[in-house]
């Protein structure tokens, strides 16, 4: 295998990666609101991804990074095409950072309800930015002869990449709630959980269904074997993950909600190859694998890099999780 | 508005931010893990209270510095797009082993640290900060590698209009980095030096919790010492090596307009950039040739032969970087640096002492002394910075061909302004938290703070 497809790959896992991991802990946040009534339940909330959410941020940043050195030309039209949308995420997670941190710092109700609040829109506007964001790279933007994006916000702004946004909030929503059915040992937080995921499972299918549709007439998802492949996992796993979770049973809907999300991004990633970024002014001027991205030896120091750490990173993330596996009850908090 | 300038102004303003914060982590990991590592060896539950204590304010400050860096891996792309594309071969691949290396290190176990005090055993928890504190410290490796690519261009090749590693082996050997990494992890260890020092002489002032802030204290002290000193003579080393690596950034630190041989210090000066003089300046004969060369005697290039000899082989242009902001901030780094010594050795001395420091002048002092690293860490970020102008990367590009072409100045504006505003909200928020749980917080006696633990 040529090393740009493999890097292609390997950036295509570490977003899975992310939305995996990154997605309850929007979804957990999203959630906050909803399913805590109290102080000590909304403590509850917060410290069932307390150990993880800033190590499952990582997986962010290491895509970023990955994507610098293996495809700097996309790196560079991607982050400065999107400029305004990727500041404001920027903005939201720096806040959200800080609220899960200093929320519980002080014991002032105005306090904690301002970063609980921060919290929120911390985590449920990058879910749907993240969402216009690849509904974007499915259908394309204007790209020049000279790899420049020539848009603005409002561009990468349409009915098709807002449902896209609204397709990541709730997916990551009910991903979140299936963590939270998972994590919390809290009775009355369980319940609550219990209720709204059903509910947000049932309008997520929906949705899903029609930007899969929609996305189907004006994106090249038929296109690629291995996309439409991967939409009928993800579908599956989806509703086998809302009706699995209405049957109380929420450890495989958890395994069933990652695996459509591995196969969401599997989708947009096989609908772009060998694209990276496509442009809707004139196919020639797409960036892909062959003219945006490193030198073969640049990438083969980076494939030995990332060979040798990616599963020592698996290996301490996962110990990580099993150690703190157990339900999270008003006992242990410490954020 | 103009795109340069404000993309400059947003990289200036985010990047001296973020490293407001990562100087005490990379420093104050490290002591928060001797700390406990001490509890662990000798158990003395002392220690762990000091390593609970200085580990929530570590973490505090921790916070600010993993959001204020998510903005320093996007944003080369987001204003730097051209840059990127030009050096995106070389430079992306330190980014992303830092992520790789360290930045899942860090989170992960600093994670575990927070969460697992009743989960695992002493030493597996002391070794889990130590974990913490080698990533930090190695991913200020992989960043600073970066960054001495753009002061100092090593290991590439020209190749399809941009620049492509021929070298990887040349890139960590690179002898700006060698010299610079020394020098901000010195700085690092003496920034949580004179933290600590200053937090436990304001509490020792409001004469809180002897026991422990005289602890504290004296293991400070040590390691404020430690690092002023280091930090100033890797950083002397630095400014030999930088006259002959960049003779226009250290020529603009001096406001050295002609060439001289020998050359004067000089101590202060009035410059006119525009008629590139300085019209009053308090020199000390010499002295300059004795730093550059440890003799009182060689040349030292001025400003002008240098821009002369730029535009021979650059071709025309402005290569004087803004020299009132070098000569400044070079001598406010200094400064600081010194101040540090001075204050560090006194510490040093008097916290030998039976009952440690008594003198309250001293010890306001000391609170005040805080602030000294982060001027020093400042102002030695801006003469760096600002006396690589006008490149982006020494010799190969410049700002005004590395900015994005697809970003407007109203959209940077745009930005500039919600990063400031957020950050300015985040830096009361800071003060106050350390403020509130370095002092106010603080219990009044050892006793009662026993308890609390």
């Amino acid at each position: 295998m040529e090393l740009n497809v493999l890097w292609f790959i390997l950036i295509g896992v570490l977003f899975a990666g992310f939305f995996i991991l990154e997605g309850f802990d929007y979804g957990v946040g999203i959630m906050l609101p909803f399913v805590s009534k109290t102080d000590e339940e909304r403590r509850v909330v917060l410290n069932t991804i307390g150990p993880f959410w800033d190590g499952n941020e990582v997986w962010l940043l290491t895509a970023g990074g990955a994507i610098f050195a293996a495809f700097p030309n996309w790196y560079a039209t991607l982050f400065s095409g999107f400029y305004l949308a990727l500041f404001l995420i920027l903005l939201a997670l720096i806040v959200r950072g800080v609220a899960i941190d200093f929320r519980s710092k002080v014991e002032n109700a105005t306090w904690r309800k301002t970063w609980d609040a921060l919290f929120f829109v911390g985590s449920l506007l990058p879910a749907l930015l993240f969402g216009v964001a690849v509904s974007n790279f499915l259908t394309g933007v204007p790209i020049d002869a000279n790899m420049e994006f020539v848009g603005n916000l409002f561009t990468l702004i349409t009915p098709f990449t807002l449902l896209g946004g609204i397709v990541f909030v709730l997916v990551f929503a009910f991903h979140g709630c299936l963590f939270l059915s998972l994590k919390s040992g809290v009775k009355e937080i369980n319940e609550r959980v219990k209720a709204y995921s059903v509910k947000i499972g049932a309008v997520m299918l929906a949705v899903v269904v029609a930007w899969v549709i929609y996305g189907a007439l004006i994106t090249g998802i038929l296109h690629s074997v291995i996309a439409i492949i991967a939409t009928v996992i993800a579908a599956i796993c989806l509703i086998a993950a809302v009706v699995l979770q209405y049957k109380g049973k929420s450890g495989i809907a958890f395994v069933a909600s990652i695996i459509a999300i591995l196969a969401v991004t599997a989708m947009v990633f096989a609908t772009m190859f060998p694209n990276v970024l496509i442009s809707t002014l004139n196919p020639l001027w797409s960036l892909t694998i062959h003219n945006a991205c490193s030198s073969p030896y640049t990438l083969k120091i980076m494939t030995i890099v990332a060979v040798t750490l990616v599963p020592v990173v698996l290996l301490y993330q996962g110990w990580s999780f099993w150690m703190f596996r157990q339900r999270v009850t008003k006992n242990d908090l410490h954020y | 508005m103009d795109v340069v300038l404000l993309s400059r102004l947003q990289f200036g303003l985010t990047t001296i931010y973020h490293f407001f914060f990562v100087p005490l982590t990379i420093g104050l990991t490290l002591m928060v893990a001797i700390m406990e590592t001490m509890y662990v060896r000798k158990k003395d539950a002392s220690y762990q209270r000091m390593a609970k204590f200085w580990g929530k304010l570590l973490l505090i400050n921790f916070a600010m510095g993993v959001v204020t860096g998510i903005v320093q891996e996007f944003q080369f792309g987001m204003n730097w797009s051209s840059y990127s594309r030009f050096v995106g071969d070389i430079f992306g691949a330190p980014l992303a082993i830092e992520a790789l290396f360290a930045f899942f290190l860090e989170s992960t176990f600093l994670g575990i640290w927070i969460f697992g005090w009743d989960k695992l055993k002493p030493a597996l928890h002391a070794a889990c900060m130590w974990i913490v504190a080698i990533a930090s410290s190695v991913s200020a490796f992989w960043i600073l590698l970066a960054n001495s690519f753009m002061q100092n261009p090593v290991g590439y090749v020209m190749n399809n209009g941009r620049a492509e590693m021929e070298s990887f082996l040349a890139l960590l050997t690179n002898e700006h980095l060698l010299h610079q990494y020394p020098h901000v992890i010195t700085g690092a260890w003496a920034t949580a030096g004179f933290f600590v020092l200053g937090i436990s002489a304001i509490n020792l002032l409001g004469g809180k919790q002897k026991d422990l802030f005289r602890k504290s204290m004296k293991f400070a002290a040590v390691f404020a010492l430690v690092g002023s000193l280091l930090v100033a003579m890797v950083g002397h080393a630095q400014g030999q090596h930088l006259v002959e690596e960049q003779p226009m950034k250290m020529a603009a630190a001096e406001a050295l307009w002609h060439t001289e041989d020998p050359a004067g210090f000089a101590v202060i000066a009035a410059i006119d950039e525009e008629n590139g003089e300085n019209t009053f300046e308090f020199v000390i004969p010499k002295m300059l040739s004795f730093m550059v060369y440890n003799s009182f005697e060689g040349e030292v290039k001025g400003i002008h032969d240098i821009q002369a000899d730029m535009t021979a082989k650059y071709g025309e242009g402005d290569y004087i970087p803004p020299v009132t902001v070098c000569f400044w901030s070079f001598r406010a780094m200094v400064g600081a640096g010194g101040l540090m010594i001075v204050l560090a050795l006194a510490a040093l001395v008097l916290t030998r002492k039976e009952n440690g420091i008594q003198n309250g002048l001293l010890l306001k002092a000391m609170g005040l002394g805080i602030a000294l690293p982060y001027i020093a860490n400042s102002a030695g970020w801006i003469l760096a910075e600002m006396g690589r102008q006008p490149w982006i990367v020494y010799g190969l590009q410049t700002v005004y061909e590395g900015v994005s072409a697809s970003v407007s100045g109203t959209e940077v504006l745009i930005s500039l302004i919600g990063f400031a505003a957020v950050y300015t909200v985040l830096a009361v928020v800071d003060v106050y938290l350390l403020a509130k749980f370095g002092v106010k917080d603080v219990a009044i006696s050892d006793e009662a703070a026993v308890k609390e633990v």
